[in-house]
């Protein structure tokens, strides 16, 4: 197949932030997610897991807890609002003050109709559920001291909450509190610190299961008011508590990175009377479990080592499949890079500014595995540092090089670059009224317009030029969707443009014609990735279930290549990849092949080539290097896979045919975490 | 054996007027064991920290003022006492600045030295011999003290010690060239006086330094002739009348007696170790001519120079030792040297370690230093007496009924064998550990001696017990083993084969002979210890269920057939093969022969003596090694842990050696001819097992070095090839 010059870049400083909050909806199998940064990411666990929305953050907008109710999602912070995200848009619907200094904690009844927070002055309040908002309906009686955590009786007349040194249980039509349990404050530490109830849980049977700043997770008798059992797990803190929906498991998240499972079963064969025993440890965190969620046949948690861990219940699971494999998120599904191919310029993106580098270059010829040397090092040649409080959300560099744009929630910033001699960027003034925020945005490959994609799964239309932009025309599907645009991809030519929506429908635009031209068929899963080739206009999409098809623009079919890949099947070994394809691109020298990357690996298809089945040896590289010329014709198929780069988070085929491969070693992320608490080890 | 590292330099020295004084009046330890207070003849003292070389501190007094005894540090107060013009106490605190302006106290009699020990408080000794408590004295200053000595006699040197909570101070003085020593007690307080025995000479001993071993005071001195002597001091002795009688003289032995080179010895010292070095400045290396100065370690049970060191410039006869390091002033500098004295022991001398691996806790008990053996023989000495009347007296209380060690002693003489038997075994289980240390080695060498006169006197279960003690070894009655084997006492023979450390190789030998040339069915009726038997019963039981587990059959012969002309005569080989799953010996002869295998031994005294074996002897061994190493190897039988058993190493060197000493004797006898077949192919299935585990080393660097280690900075461009 041959040798490619691979830029290995390693300067992409990304840091994702740690997460503080998880919210499950069990009815659509999506989890929110909130991280530190104050940005709020939804997960759709029906699909693999996939990062279907993100919301990005603010300046001194942090969240503390998170909750669905119904399919609407509400955040409470120490800012002292509730807000209530707009998932359409991708963007804070509003915010409402609570008069209740900041906030703590916030849950909805089980019910749905009303949300409570936990409020800093001792005030529990009770808000309705409106369609159109939230409104305050009453304050429970006020307590001295924090209200830190909060857990609603499934019958809604009961409120459980976690203060400093004690839980208070609120009689909610009364708003009476009606039970004080004292929590012992830490063994050997130091008495007069106070203990943080972190986490409470009411379960239906009135048994109150709390974890506290002491290391210790207590039962108690809600009725009664009294003590049941302490278990101590830690000498630090136990900041998680999540119980599962038929309330036999509780488990709880530690700062030692520990997720400790406590069943409710019979302790021994005979006994009939069941009570709650520690089962199992799980160690999948390095730092503090700050969020944690139980899913009935997972457990997800999250915490300062900022990855998303997926711990399957394995006795859940009867055989082995995708869910019953141990997954770990740690990058955004989603491209935070740019690149100009034809300018060989990389655009990085981070929450609070963009960097543009230039890459280097090498005349060296070498063997493969050589390195070859420098002529020219890599170049910082701007950072750009965003205005207003709001973070960047998406970002776009014209393969030119001459055009960069980014977008806020709140707003679009379009400049012109100059890049050869001196450095120049100047910002575009006055654009477009309609421009005002985009989820995502692409130049067309001669530059001369620029998409951003709308409200309503529309997208504007802009054109390009040196003394003025100009608002063209909106593209709206017909379909209706109310979805945001995830993925945006033109075609070479000019001529098309596609794009796929959180509902998972991808629309083909006639860009001559400014019209829709078809709708791709539906699939049930995301389009991860996806692009148009440079010379059939085939337009190839990869899903989050890694499904690859190959769609015809022109005949608005799927091509012959596609559907014998579908009637033949994906290869087990590339189905049950941990992470999905993020972007796809193409050969332009060679039409054959196309290139694509998930976190672990490229891949380059070369449809010439005879498809693998299960059979065949899948990862073969190694088989074919150790072959002569002669043998190895007949040993190649079509997915040619190198894992020599790892933690990818952009790939790209450069016009010279060289390729970038952008790496963000976990090591290195794992190096700027701070120190975690730290636990004796043997011999130290 | 002893070790003198590199050392290293702690402070430069002042020169003196007069060239041969040392500039350092003492040295003392502070609180830290890594402190040490430096007090130079003048008038400063200084602090230093040893380990970084480095003074923490230093105080003065004013021109004019002189200090007179070295500064010692009161670990109880954490303060610093010095005396300067002999009168003036001064005692000042580690953060004061200024001597002067520090407490003073001014005392009315000469004072000679503060001595502080680290449990106690500070003692003052004055010039006329009288003792206070520091802080007595200090409360007041102005009591008149009495005088002990007379105008003539001078302190020469004094120290003092805390033992059981009793301060004692030592000092030597000199009158009319008698030299004294007296020991004086504290609360209570007692006076001892002794005379220090003259040396022909009639020569003042040059240095006189004192240690505390178990509770027990050691003086060294140290003659001009180079004659080290040793005392000990007896504290818990009656007090004497001073005056009237003529002082006892002080039993002393002698330590070494150094090579002086020319003429009589100048400045030298000598300070003891541990029990068994001394530690010499200013004598002449015995192989490096005539110069002394040098500092050396010796061992006084062997009397020999453990390790040497030249130190550059005068030496001026003083040496300090503290925690594990020498302090020596020398030519211009005050050097550190630190030491490490290892206990020999039997074990330490004999060449195989005794009882490789896992036997290692139990054996470490019948290790006896040489110290023990030494006084064993000698228990002589005030401070031995004084041991032998307190057991006396404790074990009168115990029983009056039975007989003491000398009376058993007594009765084995001439006693009927039962009673002789009885009263030992009721002495030994009875005994006190610290008694039975010394009286077991009498008591076997006594029993062993009648045996030996009288033919029909022999008591195994009496002897068999004394060994049981562990604190029995072969060189302390060196006749047991020999006669155990005379009256084919197995039994005991295989105790001592299994608890002596220092089993001569020709006794080995001998018994290795003995075993291998009884009859089976002469041992069979023995009863052997349970454990070594029972390990044997495995062994032969592994065998007889086939030698296989999970279908492995041992492929030794196989394996090597790979060799096209060998692959006719393969079937003859194993038969032989076959044949050997039968143990060659009697069960009861291999835990005799296994405990042989176990004992120590080093291969060159070996050797010669196992030529002794005829023909038949070294074949019939050889086949049960044989036997047992194809056991081992087959991995049928996995070895039980907690059983004694000899290991893979040791018959493998067995083997080697017996083919060694009888090479020539085998290759000549016909019926030898299958064996050593047999063990050609043994060994060459150790070749082949040690070059296999080669090349797994060498895969394993490869492997190691496969490992790209290549860093990878912030960008690089590289070739890869997909295919």
């Amino acid at each position: 197949m041959g040798e490619f010059k691979v830029h290995r870049v390693r300067f992409f400083e990304y840091m994702p932030t740690a997460i503080r909050a998880m919210s499950f909806n069990a009815h659509t199998e999506r989890l929110a997610l909130a991280r530190v940064d104050g940005s709020v990411e939804v997960f759709n666990f029906a699909d693999r897991y996939f990062q279907e929305k993100v919301i990005p953050g603010k300046d001194a907008h942090s969240i503390e807890a998170l909750c669905w109710v119904g399919g609407r999602l509400f955040s409470a912070g120490l800012h002292g609002e509730i807000t209530e995200y707009d998932l359409e848009n991708l963007r804070p619907k509003y915010s409402l003050e609570a008069y209740g200094g900041p906030i703590w904690t916030i849950i909805s009844n089980p019910q749905g109709t009303h949300v409570a927070i936990g409020c800093e002055d001792g005030t529990v309040k009770l808000f309705e559920v409106l369609a159109e908002g939230v409104q305050f309906e009453r304050n429970l009686d006020r307590q001295k001291g924090r209200i830190i955590s909060l857990s609603w009786h499934p019958s809604g007349t009961r409120i459980a909450a976690g203060m400093m040194d004690m839980i208070r249980v609120f009689d909610v039509l009364t708003g009476h509190a009606i039970q004080r349990l004292l929590v012992d404050r830490s063994v050997g530490g130091c008495k007069s610190r106070e203990t943080v109830v972190w986490t409470v849980v009411f379960l239906s049977d009135h048994t109150i299961f709390s974890s506290d700043s002491a290391g210790k997770v207590q039962v108690w008798d809600g009725h009664t008011g009294t003590l049941v059992k302490t278990h101590q797990l830690t000498k630090w803190d136990v900041l998680a508590l999540s119980v599962s929906k038929d309330e036999s498991s509780v488990v709880a998240g530690t700062s030692e990175g520990t997720v400790v499972q406590f069943q409710f079963i019979a302790p021994n064969l005979q006994q009939q009377e069941k009570e709650w025993v520690r089962t199992r440890t799980f160690k999948n965190h390095t730092h503090d479990v700050r969020a944690l969620v139980e899913i009935g046949t997972a457990i997800v948690s999250g915490g300062m080592d900022t990855q998303l861990v997926v711990r399957p219940l394995l006795e859940k699971f009867e055989e082995k499949c995708f869910a019953s494999g141990l997954r770990r998120i740690h990058f955004p599904h989603r491209n935070l890079v740019s690149c100009a191919q034809k300018a060989r310029l990389l655009l990085l993106q981070f929450p609070g500014q963009l960097e543009l580098w230039r890459l280097g270059e090498s005349d060296g010829h070498g063997k493969p595995g050589d390195i070859l040397p420098l002529k020219t090092k890599p170049e910082k040649l701007l950072y750009l540092k965003r205005k207003g409080k709001d973070h960047i959300c998406c970002s776009a560099l014209s393969s030119c090089g001459g055009w960069l744009a980014y977008s806020t929630v709140s707003s679009v910033r379009l400049y012109r670059l100059q890049t050869d001699n001196n450095i120049s960027i100047t910002k575009v003034p006055k654009l477009p009224k309609v421009l005002r925020s985009a989820h995502q945005l692409c130049f067309s490959s001669e530059s001369s317009y620029l998409f951003a994609a709308s409200s309503q799964s529309s997208v504007l239309v802009i054109s390009l030029n040196q003394s003025e932009c100009k608002y063209v025309h909106t593209l709206k599907p017909k379909s209706g969707s109310r979805q945001p645009i995830h993925l945006m991809t033109t075609s070479v030519d000019g001529k098309w443009l596609a794009t796929a929506n959180s509902d998972c429908e991808v629309h083909v635009y006639n860009l001559q014609k400014l019209e829709l031209h078809c709708m791709v068929p539906m699939y049930s899963s995301c389009p991860s990735a996806m692009g148009i080739h440079p010379t059939t206009n085939n337009l190839t999409m990869v899903h989050a279930d890694q499904q690859i098809f190959e769609f015809s623009i022109a005949e608005k079919q799927y091509t012959v290549w596609s559907r014998k890949l579908q009637m033949q099947g994906l290869h087990n070994l590339w189905l049950n990849r941990d992470t999905p394809v993020t972007h796809v691109t193409f050969n332009p020298k060679n039409p054959d092949q196309i290139l694509l990357h998930d976190m672990y690996m490229f891949c380059i298809i070369d449809q010439s080539l005879p498809l693998p089945d299960q059979k065949t040896q899948f990862y073969n590289q190694m088989t074919l290097r150790s072959l002569s010329e002669q043998e190895r014709p007949s040993h190649l198929h079509a997915f040619k896979v190198c894992k020599s780069f790892q933690d990818l988070m952009c790939m790209r085929l450069l016009d010279d045919q060289s390729l970038v491969v952008v790496e963000r070693p976990l090591m290195a992320i794992n190096s700027q975490l701070p120190a975690p608490v730290r636990q004796k080890k043997f011999a130290t | 054996m002893a070790t003198l590292y590199e050392g290293f330099t702690l402070c430069g020295l002042l020169q003196t007027q007069n060239v041969s004084d040392s500039a350092i009046q003492g040295i003392e330890l502070d609180g830290d064991s890594d402190h040490v207070v430096v007090t130079d003849t003048t008038r400063s003292v200084t602090l230093y920290k040893v380990s970084d070389q480095k003074p923490l501190g230093n105080w003065t007094v004013k021109q004019g003022q002189s200090l007179t005894c070295p500064a010692v540090y009161n670990n109880q107060t954490k303060e610093y006492v010095v005396v300067s013009d002999k009168r003036v106490i001064r005692v000042w605190r580690n953060e004061d600045l200024n001597l002067d302006k520090a407490f003073k106290a001014t005392v009315s009699a000469d004072v000679w030295r503060v001595h502080s020990a680290l449990e106690g408080e500070p003692v003052v000794l004055f010039n006329r011999g009288a003792v206070r408590l520091l802080d007595a004295l200090l409360s007041a200053p102005q009591q008149t003290i009495e005088n002990v000595l007379s105008e003539e006699e001078i302190i020469r040197w004094s120290t003092n010690f805390v033992v059981e909570k009793q301060h004692f101070v030592l000092f030597t003085t000199e009158q009319k060239k008698m030299h004294f020593l007296y020991v004086q007690r504290l609360n209570p307080n007692t006076l001892h006086k002794y005379r220090l025995e003259r040396e022909d000479s009639g020569a003042p001993p040059l240095s006189v330094s004192a240690s505390l071993w178990d509770k027990r005071i050691n003086l060294l001195y140290m003659y001009p002739n180079g004659c080290v002597y040793q005392s000990a001091v007896a504290v818990w002795g009656q007090a004497a009348a001073l005056e009237d009688e003529e002082a006892p003289a002080l039993p002393r032995t002698l330590l070494l007696r150094l090579p002086v080179g020319e003429g009589e010895l100048g400045a030298a010292s000598a300070v003891a170790l541990d029990e068994a070095h001394v530690a010499v400045v200013g004598v002449p290396h015995p192989s490096a001519g005539t110069g002394k100065d040098f500092l050396c370690v010796w061992n006084t049970n062997f009397q020999t120079l453990q390790a040497g060191k030249e130190m550059a410039g005068r030496i001026y006869g003083q040496v300090w030792c503290y925690s594990g390091k020498l302090l020596v002033p020398h030519g211009k500098a005050l050097s550190v040297i630190p030491y490490d004295c290892q206990k020999s022991s039997l074990a330490s001398a004999l060449g195989k370690l005794w009882k490789c691996g896992k036997e290692e806790p139990r054996s470490s008990v019948a290790v006896p230093s040489w110290n023990s053996l030494l006084y064993e023989e000698q228990p002589q000495g005030p401070a031995r007496a004084v041991e032998t009347r307190r057991s006396k007296l404790s074990r009168k209380s115990q029983s009056v009924l039975a007989l003491t060690v000398d009376q058993v002693l007594e009765l084995i003489k001439t006693g009927p064998v039962e009673e002789v038997q009885r009263e030992v075994e009721a002495l030994v289980s009875r005994g006190d550990a610290q008694d039975l240390q010394t009286s077991v080695g009498q008591l076997a060498c006594q029993l062993v001696g009648r045996s030996q006169a009288e033919s029909a006197f022999y008591t195994p279960g009496a002897l068999a017990q004394l060994v049981h003690t562990q604190y029995l070894c072969h060189s302390v009655c060196p006749d047991l083993l020999l006669l155990a084997l005379e009256h084919k006492d197995y039994f005991l023979c295989q105790l001592c084969l299994q608890l002596f450390p220092d089993i001569p190789e020709v006794v080995t030998c001998a018994c290795l002979r003995a075993f291998i040339s009884v009859l089976d069915g002469d041992v069979e009726m023995v009863s052997l210890e349970p454990d070594s038997v029972s390990f044997m019963e495995g062994l032969v039981a592994a065998g007889a269920r086939g030698g296989q587990q999970n279908g492995f059959s041992p492929a030794l012969y196989d394996e090597d057939s790979c060799d096209a002309h060998h692959q006719p005569r393969l079937h003859q080989d194993k038969t032989p093969a076959v044949q050997l799953e039968a143990c060659p010996v009697g069960l009861h002869k291999a835990v005799l022969l296994n405990e042989v295998l176990q004992t120590p031994y080093s291969d060159s005294l070996l050797l010669p003596h196992l030529k002794d074996l005829n023909s038949q002897q070294v074949i019939l061994f050889l086949q049960y090694l044989q036997f047992l190493y194809l056991k081992y190897s087959q991995d049928a039988y996995t070895q039980m842990p907690g059983l004694r058993s000899p290991t893979m190493t040791q018959i493998i060197d067995w083997v080697c050696l017996v083919l060694d000493a009888h090479f020539m004797v085998l290759v000549m006898a016909p019926d030898a001819k299958g064996l050593l077949k047999n063990l050609h192919f043994f060994v060459k299935s150790q070749v082949r097992l040690f070059s296999e585990l080669g090349k797994i080393e060498d895969s394993f660097k490869e492997l190691h070095r496969m490992k790209p280690s290549k860093d990878i900075g912030q960008y690089s461009i590289e070739v890869i090839e997909l295919f």
